[in-house]
């Protein structure tokens, strides 16, 4: 076993590093305050060819590996949440179902603009009555001649109403089995009639990144709108929330990074009782254990990243890594705040805003609870689900 | 036009430097090693310049085998190929030796123009690109501020110590450029997985045609530099300008 990265993940970790330092981490505290979409980060990332990383050439990808994603998403994080949960809806939940499912044709129409960032693709499948019961969702899609016509709501989903959002694939029912529901993914580009996007919600955190409800009301698209065979919906969303999942725990990872960078600069500087801060047991141990956890939930991170590129499921690593690094960050956040004392609390210093952005990671793309959820599944298997 | 661009890999500047007692040399056991800031702008330049011109950018360093990664950032930038010259013969290699080793990698692949930094990150003697020009027998054109070309002269606006003056210069020749000359580009991450396919020689001294000849620079002794005279601060009692003008005579800048 080795835990070295290779040459190229390296050099794709010391790419994201500058540039994330040099033009996002200046940027991030008037994105924050202004709750402006950043739309010339986006043309940057999308320049440098982080939405296009982690796909092969052959679909017009860069041909980089999971892993590196992974690196790239834990240094834009350590910059900006915001703009990091931006490139990862658009990576994970906007361009990878059609990399995975849409056909040569759907590709050719959406992804070259995806690819290169200078548009943005949404993934709709929360909806105001149904979140961690994902299946649970409403909105249906009903054939009529050659065309589905969409009825429904979508809530939380993110990269639907920016000035260069392309459009969305929502899941949506198709049919039925019995009592059992057909879920199928359906692409439904921006400005299609019957499909609205609502205001921007006012979030917490992750002020800068766009979140909205959607509405379909006799919403008409083709049928060749839909996203890979239809019925299989629910296995596709689980499929691509599994590997979203590995890059929320990279996101979270960074997030969680940022937080103790930002404690170490300080405690050298700060004194009180005439001795830097560094010097009291009591903050130093706070920062171990912070490094301890954040290294923890690196390389979870990672191991759940390798199966993805190993061509394996990461399944229940990927639920583990989720888990371990949003609540690495919170626990972080948290720390950093009381180690900057009242300073922590004032919006001058990142801290502040490391601390509002920290908390959403236990609850996007399945909650702390769902993955424990999972997680005992797999522990107890059978065994569950008898009784 | 085909463009060498010499590149240098130095510990990473970010990092508090240390000297070795002994050798006086930087010491670069432990320590991040990255592509020499200053060497951004001679690749921006050598990129730019074949973009409008046509051609190709090679680059060529010297150094330990870890020098690697300082070619390939080169590459993902949009170099087409590189070149190391790793020997264990050349540790503690002098600026003239560095010289000799470059310019006769250099020799070995067609060029109409070398592209360097004015001077190192780390060794900053600042000879290196003038020894070359000197061993291959053509122009060195050093500091520039600002570089175009027409096709057939290269227009070099140059710094000097007071000011700046503008030469051109006929190819080949040495063109040595100033941090600031060009906003070096950022690689791209295609060019990160692009950059595996892009060939990257490694040399020996066995495989270069060079006479290494003495190793007559030695660094004998470092000191700290002399630390700057504080300077004077003139209240303005309504002499202030007379008085201003008398230390700028006395200084002869007027
Ligand atoms: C900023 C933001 C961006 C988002 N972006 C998107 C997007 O782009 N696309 C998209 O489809 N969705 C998106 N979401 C939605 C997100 O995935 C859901 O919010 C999340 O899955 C939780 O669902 P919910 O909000 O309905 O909470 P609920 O499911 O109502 O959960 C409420 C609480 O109950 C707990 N709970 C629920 N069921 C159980 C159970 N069986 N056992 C124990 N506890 C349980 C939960 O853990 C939670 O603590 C986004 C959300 C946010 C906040
Ligand atoms: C095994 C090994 C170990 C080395 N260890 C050290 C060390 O510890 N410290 C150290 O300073 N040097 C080291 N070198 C490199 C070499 O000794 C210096 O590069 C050389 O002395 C040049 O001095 P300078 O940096 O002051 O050049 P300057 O004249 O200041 O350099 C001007 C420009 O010339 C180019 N240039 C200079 N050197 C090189 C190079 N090596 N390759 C490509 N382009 C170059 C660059 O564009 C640079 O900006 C090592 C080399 C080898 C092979």
């Amino acid at each position: 076993m080795d835990f070295e990265l290779t040459a190229e993940q390296r050099a794709v970790r010391d790419l994201c590093r500058e540039f994330a330092r040099e033009e996002i981490a200046p940027r991030a505290a008037h994105l924050d305050r202004s709750e402006e979409f950043p739309y010339e980060l986006v043309a940057a990332m999308g320049r440098l060819g982080l939405f296009a990383l982690p796909f092969a050439p052959e679909v017009g990808g860069a041909g980089g590996d999971f892993i590196s994603y992974c690196l790239a998403l834990e240094e834009v994080a350590r910059a900006d949440a915001a703009c990091a949960i931006t490139l990862e809806a658009a990576v994970s939940l906007g361009i990878t179902p059609m990399v995975l499912y849409a056909t040569p044709e759907q590709r050719g129409r959406w992804l070259p603009a995806l690819l290169a960032g200078e548009r943005l693709w949404a993934y709709g499948l929360t909806e105001p009555g149904s979140g961690s019961d994902a299946a649970g969702l409403e909105s249906r899609a009903e054939p009529d001649g050659e065309e589905l016509v969409i009825t429904g709501r979508k809530a939380f989903i993110t990269n639907a109403g920016t000035e260069i959002s392309a459009g969305v694939t929502v899941a949506v029912i198709t049919g039925w089995e019995g009592s059992r529901k057909r879920i199928s993914l359906l692409a439904v580009e921006r400005g299609t009639p019957g499909y609205t996007v609502g205001p921007r919600y006012r979030k917490l955190g992750w002020h800068a990144s766009d979140t909205r409800e959607l509405a379909f009301e006799s919403c008409r698209v083709p049928r060749a709108n839909l996203i890979g065979t239809e019925g299989r919906g629910l296995e596709q969303f689980l499929h691509i929330l599994e590997w979203g999942r590995v890059a929320i725990a990279a996101l979270s990872v960074g997030l969680a990074q940022a937080c103790l960078d930002q404690c170490l600069r300080y405690v050298p500087e700060r004194r009180q009782f005439g001795v830097p801060i560094a010097r009291f047991q009591a903050t130093q141990f706070k920062l171990a254990d912070m490094a301890t956890q954040i290294e923890a939930a690196r390389l979870l991170t990672w191991r759940a990243a390798a199966l993805v590129d190993a061509g394996k499921p990461p399944g229940v690593h990927a639920s583990m890594a989720k888990l371990h690094a949003s609540e690495v960050a919170t626990a972080c956040a948290n720390q950093a705040v009381q180690i900057h004392g009242g300073a922590g609390f004032i919006e001058d210093l990142p801290v502040a805003r490391y601390y509002r952005d920290a908390k959403v990671g236990e609850i996007g793309e399945g909650t702390s609870e769902v993955q424990r959820i999972l997680i005992a599944r797999a522990l107890l298997g059978a065994a569950v689900e008898e009784s | 036009m085909d463009i060498a661009v010499c590149v240098k890999q130095i510990p990473d500047p970010n990092t508090p430097g240390e000297l070795d007692p002994t050798t006086h040399r930087l010491r670069r056991e432990g320590v991040d090693a990255v592509l020499d800031p200053g060497d951004e702008f001679g690749i921006e330049a050598g990129l730019a310049l074949a973009e409008a011109h046509g051609g190709e950018v090679r680059v060529v360093s010297m150094g330990p085998e870890r020098s690697v990664e300082a070619i390939r950032k080169a590459l993902a930038m949009g170099a087409a190929g590189g070149v190391l010259v790793a020997d264990p013969a050349l540790v503690g290699a002098d600026a003239l030796t560095t010289a000799r080793v470059l310019a006769a990698a250099i020799r070995r692949g067609p060029f109409d123009l070398v592209i360097t930094s004015t001077e190192s990150t780390d060794g900053y003697t600042g000879v290196v690109p003038q020894a070359i020009a000197e061993l291959l027998g053509i122009p060195a054109v050093t500091f520039a501020r600002s570089v175009s070309f027409d096709g057939s002269t290269l227009t070099v606006r140059r710094q000097t110590e007071n000011g700046t003056e503008t030469v051109e210069a006929g190819l080949p020749c040495v063109l040595s450029v100033t941090a600031g000359v060009n906003a070096p580009r950022y690689p791209s991450l295609r060019g990160i997985m692009a950059a595996r396919s892009k060939p990257l020689d490694r040399l020996s001294l066995n495989d270069l045609d060079v006479q290494l000849g003495e190793v007559d620079q030695e660094i004998v002794r470092v000191e700290p530099a002399p630390q700057r005279k504080g300077g004077e601060v003139v209240a303005d009692d309504g002499t202030g300008a007379q008085r201003i003008l008398e230390l700028l005579r006395q200084a002869k800048v007027i």
